[in-house]
C-alpha cells in the first residue's frame, strides 16, 4: 500500500460463534478436532449442516423486543459483534462505541418457509397467479420480516442493540466480501480516516432456501462430513454449510494503547484479487497474494476452502508450496462453508492462536465458490 | 477528487442529455405499473425503466443491464483507459439479490410434487441440473463480477448496501480509496432494478409507499402537506472518479468534484431517525467539515426528499439546524418527484444530477409542490431555476440508521 504514513492495525477483540460454541477457548479447542463438534445430517437432508451451539442470546441482547424483531441470521451477528465489544473491554465505554465505524459481510435474511410453500403450492392452480400471488403476500408475509432480510439492516441491529454508531456499510457478494470488508477496514485505520472499527460478518445456515440457492450449480455436498482437502472423486465435492459468525475489533496500534487496551495481534496484511478464473487461476493467484501479504513462514495457516472440486485441490497444491511444514486446518472442519464469514472467521481464530502465543505467525486463505481469492497475514503484537 | 465522467439511466431517460432535458422541464417518469399484475395491490405505480429489459426479467438481471449502460456512458466520456481495460478499483451499490417468485414457481412446477410445496421439492429441482445458470443469477456478487469483466476494473470489486444511501457510499468508498493512494481511479455505480411484486409489497406493508395511483405523475409530491409516501423507482448512475492531478495530467476534461464525503449512524429505530435529528445533522456537518467548506458556501441542495411524511419532516429539521435561518431561501429541490426513489441506486444518481445543476446553472424542479407543508418552511424549487452553482450538498438517508452526505462542486476547494 502505498500512501503517506501508515499506522499499524491492531486487533484488541474478538467475537466467535458456531458449531463449536462461542468464545475463544471453545474455537482454539475446535480447531485440531478435525471435525466440526455439531452435524446435523437429518434435519434438511440430504443435505448436511454444522448447526450453531445453543446461545443464551439474552446474554448480549437483553431486550425479548429486539431478538423477536431479528432473524437467526442477524442474532447470530449481533451476538458475536457484542461478544468481541466485550473482548476489546468497550461493551460499556459509550462514546468509544459511538464513533466506532463498522463494516459487516452478510447476504440476506431468512424466508419464511411455511408462507412460501404455500404460496407455491396454491400458485398451482390459480386460476390468475398474478392476482393470487399479490394478495398472499399482502396478507401473509409478516411487516417486519423485511427488515429482517435486508442486508444493512445486520448493521442496523447491532447499532441499535449494541450503540455502535460511528456509521456502517454492508459488503456483499460470497466469500470476497469477508475479505474486502477487513482489507478496507484496515486499510482506513492504517491511512488514519478513522482509529477503530467493527468488522465482520454473520451466516445463518440452518435454513432451506440457501440450500436451493446452492443445490443449483451442484456446490453443496450431499454426504455427511468429511475432510475438506480429502473431497475429491465421484459425489465427494462440495461444501457443508455451517451457521457461524465472527467481529473483530481493529484498532489503531496507537490508539489501541493509548486507551490501555490489549493488542491480541496485528492485522499485518490484507490482500485479495478477482483474476477470471480458469484452470491454474486460483494457484497464481493465491501465491500473488501471498507475496503481497508478505507471509514468510507461517507457523499455521487457517484455510477457507470450500471443498468444491477442483479448486480446493489447486489451494491445497498451492499451501503445500508456500507454506511446507505448516500445519493447514480447513475452517470447514471446525465450523462447516459460511460464505461471507469465512476471512472474519479465519481471520479471529488466527488472532486467538497469536493472543494464546500458540503461533507468531498465521496466514489465512479465502477461496471464493465463484470468484475472489484472499490471503491475510496475522501476527504476533 | 476529479469527477471526469457520468452516466446516467432512469425512467425519464437513458443518457444524461435526455435524462437533463426530461428532468428541467419537470417531466415525471412514474407511471402505472406494466411489468406486472397489480391486482388487489394499494399500490399501482412506479418509475419503471422500460426501456431497457432483460430474460429473465429480475432484479439482479435488471440492475446490472441499468448500470452497464451507465457505466459506459461514463466511461467513455471520461475516455480513461482502454475499451475493457478501465484501470481502477469498482464499487457498486446493488440491490440485495435473492431468487424471486417466477423461478421458485418453475422450480415448484420441475418437482413435481402433487401435493403440498416444501423446499425439499425446490431443492430436488435444483439438483435437476436444468437450473443450474440460476444459480450465478441469484448469488450477490454476480452483478459487480460482471460488471468488473466487462469494464476491466482492477481488483476485488465491492459490492456494497446502506439500504437507500448505498449510491452516495459507493462514491465515498472510491473517494477514500483514491485519497488513500490505493488506485488513482474507481468506477462507482448505484443501481436499482427491484420494482416486482414482493419488493414493492414489503414497501407497501411497512406503509412506506404513496398510495396515490389515480394520477401517477402526481404521486411523488416531496415535502408537499399532502405527501403520502414514496413512490419506487429504477435507474442507475455511474461515475468515473480520478485523482484530480491525475486527470489533469492526461488531458481528461474535469466534469465537477466530489469536494468531500461525511456520514453518520443510527442506533434509534430500524426505520425511523433519532427524533433530535442528530445523525442526520452529524452527517451534513461530517460532509461539509471533510469538504472545507463553510454552510454559507453550499448553494443549493439536492435533498434525499422521499416524499414520506417521516423522511421530509426529518431533513428538513436536519438542514434547518445546519443552515439556520438560512434555509428559509437556501434552494432544496428533490429529484424523486419525477423519477421516484431508485432506492439503491438514488444516492448516485443524485450525485449526477448534482454536477449537472452547476455545469448547466440550473436548478430541476421538485414537481407536484402546489400545497406546501407549513411546518416545513422551505425554499423548494417548484419550477425549474436558472442560477449559478458552484456546490451542492446531496443528501442520502436509509432504513437501519443510514446517513450519508455528499458535497459537490464545479472547482476545487
Amino acid at each position: 500500500m502505498s500512501g503517506p504514513a501508515r499506522r499499524e492495525v491492531v486487533v484488541t477483540g474478538i467475537g466467535l460463534v458456531s458449531c463449536a460454541g462461542e468464545g475463544i477457548d471453545a474455537h482454539l479447542a475446535a480447531l485440531g478436532t478435525g471435525r466440526p463438534a455439531r452435524t446435523d445430517t437429518a434435519t434438511f437432508a440430504p443435505y448436511t449442516v454444522h448447526p450453531v451451539a445453543p446461545l443464551a442470546l439474552d446474554g448480549q441482547i437483553p431486550k425479548k423486543s429486539d431478538q423477536r424483531q431479528m432473524e437467526p441470521w442477524q442474532r447470530l451477528g449481533v451476538y458475536a459483534a457484542g461478544l468481541a465489544l466485550d473482548s476489546a473491554g468497550v461493551k460499556d465505554d459509550s462514546a468509544f462505541k459511538g464513533a466506532l465505524h463498522l463494516v459487516v459481510a452478510c447476504g440476506g435474511g431468512e424466508r419464511d418457509t411455511a408462507v412460501d410453500g404455500a404460496i407455491l403450492t396454491g400458485l398451482r392452480d390459480a386460476p390468475d397467479p398474478g392476482a393470487y400471488l399479490n394478495e398472499r403476500l399482502l396478507n401473509d408475509l409478516r411487516p417486519t420480516l423485511f427488515l429482517a432480510q435486508l442486508s444493512n439492516l445486520l448493521a442496523g441491529n447491532i447499532a441499535i442493540v449494541h450503540g455502535v454508531t460511528g456509521a456502517s456499510r454492508t459488503f456483499m457478494g460470497e466469500e470476497p466480501c469477508g475479505v474486502d470488508a477487513l482489507r478496507i477496514a484496515a486499510a482506513r485505520i492504517a491511512s488514519g480516516q478513522v482509529e477503530a472499527m467493527l468488522v465482520g460478518g454473520s451466516y445463518s445456515a440452518e435454513r432451506p432456501d440457501v440450500m436451493v440457492v446452492h443445490e443449483l450449480g451442484g456446490y453443496l455436498r450431499r454426504a455427511d462430513h468429511s475432510p475438506v482437502f480429502s473431497r475429491s472423486g465421484e459425489g465427494e465435492s462440495g461444501f457443508i454449510l455451517g451457521s457461524a459468525a465472527a467481529f473483530l475489533v481493529l484498532e489503531a496500534e496507537e490508539a489501541a494503547a493509548a486507551r490501555g487496551a490489549t493488542a491480541l495481534a496485528r492485522l499485518s496484511s490484507v490482500a485479495s484479487d478477482r483474476p477470471r478464473r480458469a484452470p491454474g487461476s486460483v494457484g497464481a493467484s493465491l501465491s500473488a497474494l501471498w507475496r503481497e501479504a508478505g507471509v514468510t513462514r507461517p507457523d499455521a495457516v487457517i484455510s477457507g476452502a470450500t471443498g468444491v472440486a477442483t479448486i480446493t485441490a489447486e489451494e491445497g497444491a498451492a499451501l503445500s508450496e508456500l507454506a511446507p511444514g505448516a500445519p493447514v486446518t480447513a475452517l470447514g472442519d471446525v465450523s462447516g462453508h459460511s460464505l461471507e464469514v469465512t476471512g472474519p472467521f479465519g481471520t479471529a481464530l488466527a488472532t486467538a492462536l497469536v493472543a494464546r502465543a500458540q503461533a507468531r505467525e498465521v496466514a489465512v486463505t479465502v477461496v471464493g465458490h465463484r470468484r475472489g481469492e484472499g490471503v491475510i497475514r496475522v501476527s504476533a503484537a | 477528487m476529479a469527477v471526469t465522467g457520468l452516466g446516467l439511466v432512469t425512467s425519464v431517460g437513458q443518457g444524461q442529455a435526455d435524462t437533463w432535458a426530461a428532468l428541467t422541464a419537470g417531466r415525471s417518469g412514474i407511471r402505472t405499473i406494466g411489468r406486472f399484475a397489480t391486482d388487489g395491490l394499494r399500490t399501482r405505480i412506479a418509475g419503471t425503466v422500460d426501456c431497457l429489459d432483460t430474460d429473465p426479467l429480475v432484479a439482479p438481471a435488471l440492475s446490472q443491464r441499468f448500470a452497464e449502460v451507465a457505466a459506459e456512458e461514463a466511461v467513455s466520456q471520461s475516455g480513461i483507459g482502454a475499451k475493457g481495460d478501465f484501470p481502477g478499483a469498482l464499487f457498486i451499490a446493488v440491490p440485495p439479490v435473492e431468487m424471486e417468485w417466477p423461478q421458485r414457481h418453475a422450480l415448484a412446477v420441475a418437482s413435481g410434487q402433487a401435493g403440498p410445496i416444501t423446499y425439499t421439492d425446490l431443492q430436488r429441482a435444483a439438483a435437476s441440473r436444468r437450473f443450474d445458470e440460476w444459480h450465478d443469477l441469484f448469488i450477490f456478487g454476480t452483478v459487480a463480477d460482471r460488471i468488473a469483466d466487462r469494464f476491466g476494473t482492477r481488483g476485488s470489486p465491492i459490492s456494497l448496501s446502506t439500504a437507500c444511501s448505498s449510491g452516495a457510499t459507493a462514491i465515498q468508498l472510491g473517494v477514500e480509496a483514491i485519497r488513500r493512494g490505493e488506485t488513482a481511479a474507481a468506477l462507482c455505480i448505484g443501481t436499482d432494478g427491484s420494482v416486482n411484486p414482493e419488493s414493492l409489497i414489503r414497501f407497501s406493508l411497512l406503509s412506506a409507499l404513496s398510495t396515490q395511483n389515480d394520477t401517477p405523475s402526481a404521486a411523488s409530491k416531496p415535502f408537499s402537506k399532502n405527501r403520502d409516501g414514496f413512490v419506487m423507482g429504477e435507474g442507475a448512475a455511474a461515475l468515473v472518479l480520478e485523482d484530480a492531478e491525475a486527470a489533469r495530467a492526461r488531458g481528461a476534461k474535469i466534469l465537477g468534484y466530489v469536494l468531500g464525503c461525511g456520514e453518520k449512524g443510527d442506533g434509534f429505530h430500524r426505520t425511523r431517525s433519532s427524533p433530535d435529528g442528530a445523525p442526520i445533522i452529524a452527517a451534513i456537518r461530517a460532509a461539509l467539515d471533510d469538504a472545507g467548506t463553510m454552510p454559507g458556501a453550499i448553494d443549493t441542495i439536492n435533498a434525499h426528499g422521499t416524499s414520506t411524511p417521516e423522511n421530509d419532516k426529518m431533513e428538513a429539521m436536519g438542514c434547518m439546524a445546519v443552515f439556520g435561518e438560512r434555509m428559509r431561501d437556501l434552494p432544496i429541490s428533490s429529484n424523486k418527484s419525477m423519477i421516484g426513489h431508485t432506492l439503491t441506486a438514488a444516492g448516485a444518481i443524485e450525485a449526477v444530477v448534482s454536477l449537472l445543476t452547476i455545469q448547466h446553472g440550473r436548478i430541476p424542479p421538485t414537481i407536484n409542490y402546489a400545497l406546501p407543508d407549513p411546518a416545513i418552511p422551505l425554499d423548494v424549487v417548484a419550477t425549474t431555476r436558472d442560477m449559478a452553482v458552484s456546490r451542492v450538498l446531496s443528501n442520502s438517508f436509509g432504513f437501519g440508521g443510514q446517513n450519508t452526505c455528499l458535497v459537490l462542486a464545479g472547482e476545487p476547494a
